[in-house]
């Protein structure tokens, strides 16, 4: 077993099926011939942006492909055989056996109807690897080993009765359960929260060196596999970009592409002082959603200044997006009162003035769901225009140039349909149609956390560079301390509701810090090697002291 | 762009577009008037004068069939219009209103659906008087409440997107709402189920007409022709089966274009272009 790897990957070429919409369908190849190998109980990631091809390469070491995806090409080596070249009976042998799999989304993978134990253990006993009482013993000490609470009784919950975080270990453990000799993880930490992350990660880390299973870790997040990885390949476009140790990709890149993505998030944004009347004061804000009996913002005071920035952090359901909707309007608050522009805002969306409207906009999440896909680039800009300001004719077209042309998207872009746009481009068109109504602050509610890091960077750069020209205020919404750093004057952080630390940019990032913020910022993936040991032992010295 | 249209979907193409264009040109096509009596004896059979032979009392059968086929078609197409603006314009405001304007809507048309409609026609039938207006308003009327179901399930789906909150942000008029942002998204579903409301309305007034309480004689729609022929059938004279025929072409090369634009709106395979 020494002179063979446990898997050797060759020439691997994967090719999907496309349906361009009113064209017949088209064959195209989306991964072009990726070579790689990887060692018993090594850890390669594989990083890359969205449509790079890292997830569709995992499943390749499984032989399978998703959705009308199709190996055309190469040889996968698992354990001296070429698995693209077995029978689906031999597959079937290896998968959950020999290979095993741990997905983004465990809520979505795990089976609601049956109990957490029978899915752990379910692989390991159908490949006849344990029995099902060794299987169960297994399993609990793999639950031990991965911190979850109580693992003696934990089996016998349904999944919806664990918590997100909790569920993603599960799944780890599932992965590990048949004693598999590689195991694919595929961003199994993207759709959680920082401070759960860290756990999941580190968990996950001890996991893999106590078993000494091999490991394929995908994300698109260079500073989390940084953490777990011995090496590291980039990929981009179905291709490979760079492979190395993981040291030499993070401290000395030598692709353009692998700078890029190792210096991103390095945008640096020297903090504004506040002036004398600010531009918004949420006063006291108490807000429920209607039906319920449950305060989602309790007493919440913040204010932004003209021309500022405020970053509002915290993790999911923190009410971060429901500010957000007791501002435009959306969600009349119970107590308290939004003060803009020296005006008091009246609570309700319909009973406000068609200035008030113009001059608050928003920015979402999702651009791909902000625009109209049956409207075109010219139609979702002009509207503003036409509506706020009665423009017409050329005048609107020259307009909606300019915009256009601030957004750096340029010429022959009016006729275009949102579907025709890339994900970067989309999000620039809603900035585009925020600016037309050229208001004095803008909500955004976390517009770059769907977009790849570098995408990401770009519309952060282009944010603050039309804050200097229009001199707009951002109440930004994120989760994404790095985002905060890079674009904030000052900063709430959220928790559960409450506004828990507020402040300028250099006050709430210096310490002392409340526990809740010193765990927030903490747990931010730093770019450099050890950093998830430095903090766990830091945080075990804290609890030791205390 | 090139789209390749099934076998059955191009029969369907041709045979609808056929009935329509007879329909239409009616006056041009038919070889006689519509209550002309051509012939002193009656149930003749197919000739070269009559091709599809004489009715009971002497009149062309083809000429009646033509006349008959174009208000058939005539009636079914204003009623399936008239059901959709209603159907699709209250069903898009309940969506987009929400609260109680969408609550006594529904709960009215809840309330209309649960009384078998051709009965309910009928009831209504017997109290007003029958003229081609009327009957127009009434199937229309019930039929907008299942385009009201349809049109309120895909609108409250495309209700939630972050476009239509934009516009309200905006301080967009529902009008516009409705008509800019969520209609050109909620047409290809629309536009399938109209075929299928289209093909429903020719049973219902053939139906209607069977009954008595459709179009009322010497007028004549393909419902009432098979009434008027259906004594024949005793004594083995087949007149009411062209009718019958026709009616039955008709609802079946409707339904296949409309499966066929079904397919392709629904398909998940980028039909939505």
């Amino acid at each position: 077993m020494t002179d063979t790897p446990l898997l050797k990957v060759r020439n691997l070429k994967i090719g999907a099926t496309v349906y361009p919409p009113g064209e017949r369908p088209q064959e195209i190849e989306i991964v072009h011939g990726v070579d790689f190998e990887l060692e018993g109980g090594k850890v390669l990631g594989l990083i890359g942006e969205s449509g790079a091809g890292k997830s569709t390469i995992g499943l390749a070491t499984m032989a399978y492909g998703r959705g009308g995806v199709e190996l055309t090409g190469g040889e996968v080596w698992v354990n001296g055989r070429d698995i693209l070249q077995s029978g689906l009976r031999d597959v079937r042998r290896l998968r959950g056996a020999e290979v095993t799999y741990v997905s983004q989304s465990a809520a979505a993978s795990f089976n609601p109807a049956k109990k957490i134990m029978e899915q752990v253990t379910e692989a390991a006993i159908l490949q006849k690897k344990f029995s099902k009482k060794e299987a169960e013993a297994r399993a609990v000490e793999l639950f031990r080993k991965l911190g979850l609470p109580d693992p003696e009784n934990i089996g016998n919950r349904y999944p919806h009765q664990v918590s997100g975080g909790q569920l993603q270990r599960c799944m780890t453990a599932l992965a590990l359960c048949p004693q598999p000799d590689l195991v694919v993880f595929d961003e199994p930490t993207t759709a959680l929260d920082v401070t759960t992350q860290i756990d999941v990660l580190a968990a996950i880390k001890e996991a893999i060196r106590d078993t000494g299973v091999a490991a394929l870790y995908i994300t698109h997040d260079l500073a989390v596999v940084a953490q777990v990885s011995d090496q590291i390949m980039v990929l981009k476009m179905g291709e490979m970009v760079e492979y190395g140790s993981t040291d030499q990709i993070i401290n000395n890149p030598q692709e353009e592409y692998t700078q890029a993505l190792v210096s991103v998030r390095s945008i640096r944004h020297e903090e504004k002082v506040p002036t004398e009347n600010p531009l918004l004061r949420v006063e006291q804000i108490t807000a429920r959603y209607r039906g319920t009996n449950f305060d989602v913002l309790k007493n919440v005071n913040v204010e932004l200044h003209p021309g500022q920035t405020l970053a509002v952090v915290g993790e999911s359901g923190s009410g971060k997006s429901t500010l957000a909707r007791v501002i435009t309007g959306l969600l009349p608050p119970r107590d308290g009162q939004i003060v803009f522009d020296g005006r008091t805002l009246t609570p309700e969306l319909a009973t406000r003035s068609l200035e008030d409207l113009r001059e608050l906009q928003m920015i979402y999440q999702m651009a791909d769901t902000a625009m109209n896909p049956r409207q075109t680039v010219g139609t979702i800009i002009g509207r503003p225009l036409e509506f706020y300001f009665g423009l017409k004719g050329r005048k609107k077209q020259e307009r909606i140039q300019e915009l256009l042309d601030e957004i750096e998207l340029g010429e022959g872009f009016q006729d275009r349909y949102p579907a025709e746009l890339s994900g970067g481009q989309k999000q620039r068109v809603c900035i585009a149609r925020a600016l037309a109504a050229k208001p004095k602050l803008i909500i955004c509610d976390e517009v770059t956390s769907a977009l790849d890091p570098l995408v990401a960077d770009g519309i952060l750069k282009l944010l603050l560079k039309l804050q200097k020209i229009e001199d707009v205020s951002y109440l930004f919404i994120t989760h994404d301390l790095a985002t905060v750093k890079a674009i904030a004057d000052s900063i709430a952080v959220m928790y559960q509701g409450e506004v828990v630390r507020y402040g300028s940019k250099s006050e709430v990032l210096a310490p002392p810090f409340d526990d809740y913020t010193d765990l927030l910022l903490s747990s931010v993936p730093e770019m450099k090697l050890g950093w998830l040991e430095e903090v766990l032992a830091h945080r075990k010295m804290e609890s030791a002291g205390h | 762009m090139s789209i390749r249209i099934p076998l059955a979907a191009l029969l369907g193409l041709f045979f609808t577009g056929l009935f329509f264009l007879v329909a239409v040109f009616a006056p041009l096509l038919a070889p006689y008037g519509y209550d002309e009596v051509v012939s002193s004896g009656f149930w003749d059979p197919s000739s070269s004068e009559y091709w599809l032979g004489t009715d009971g009392i002497g009149r062309d059968l083809l000429s009646r069939i033509i006349y008959g086929l174009r208000t058939t078609i005539w009636i079914a197409t204003l009623a399936t219009l008239l059901s959709f603006t209603t159907g699709s314009v209250l069903g898009f405001l309940a969506a987009v209103m929400g609260g109680w304007v969408d609550q006594a809507l529904s709960r009215f048309v809840d309330l209309i659906m649960s009384i078998p409609s051709l009965i309910f026609a009928l009831v209504i039938l017997s109290i007003t008087p029958i003229t081609i207006t009327v009957l127009i308003l009434v199937m229309g009327f019930l039929d907008s409440t299942r385009v009201y179901r349809l049109a309120r399930a895909v609108a409250v789906d495309i209700t939630v997107m972050d476009y239509v909150e934009a516009a309200k942000l905006r301080g967009e008029k529902y009008i516009w709402i409705i008509f800019r942002e969520i209609l050109p998204n909620a047409l290809s579903p629309l536009v399938a189920e109209m075929g299928l409301r289209f093909i429903f309305m020719v049973l219902f007034i053939s139906t209607l007409s069977f009954l008595g309480l459709g179009i009322q004689p010497p007028q004549a729609d393909l419902g009432g022709i098979v009434r008027e022929n259906a004594e024949g059938l005793t004594y083995g004279i087949g007149a009411a089966l062209y009718p019958a025929i026709t009616i039955a072409l008709l609802a079946i090369s409707v339904n296949l274009v409309a499966d066929w634009v079904l397919a392709r709106t629904t398909s998940l395979k980028g039909g939505r272009g």
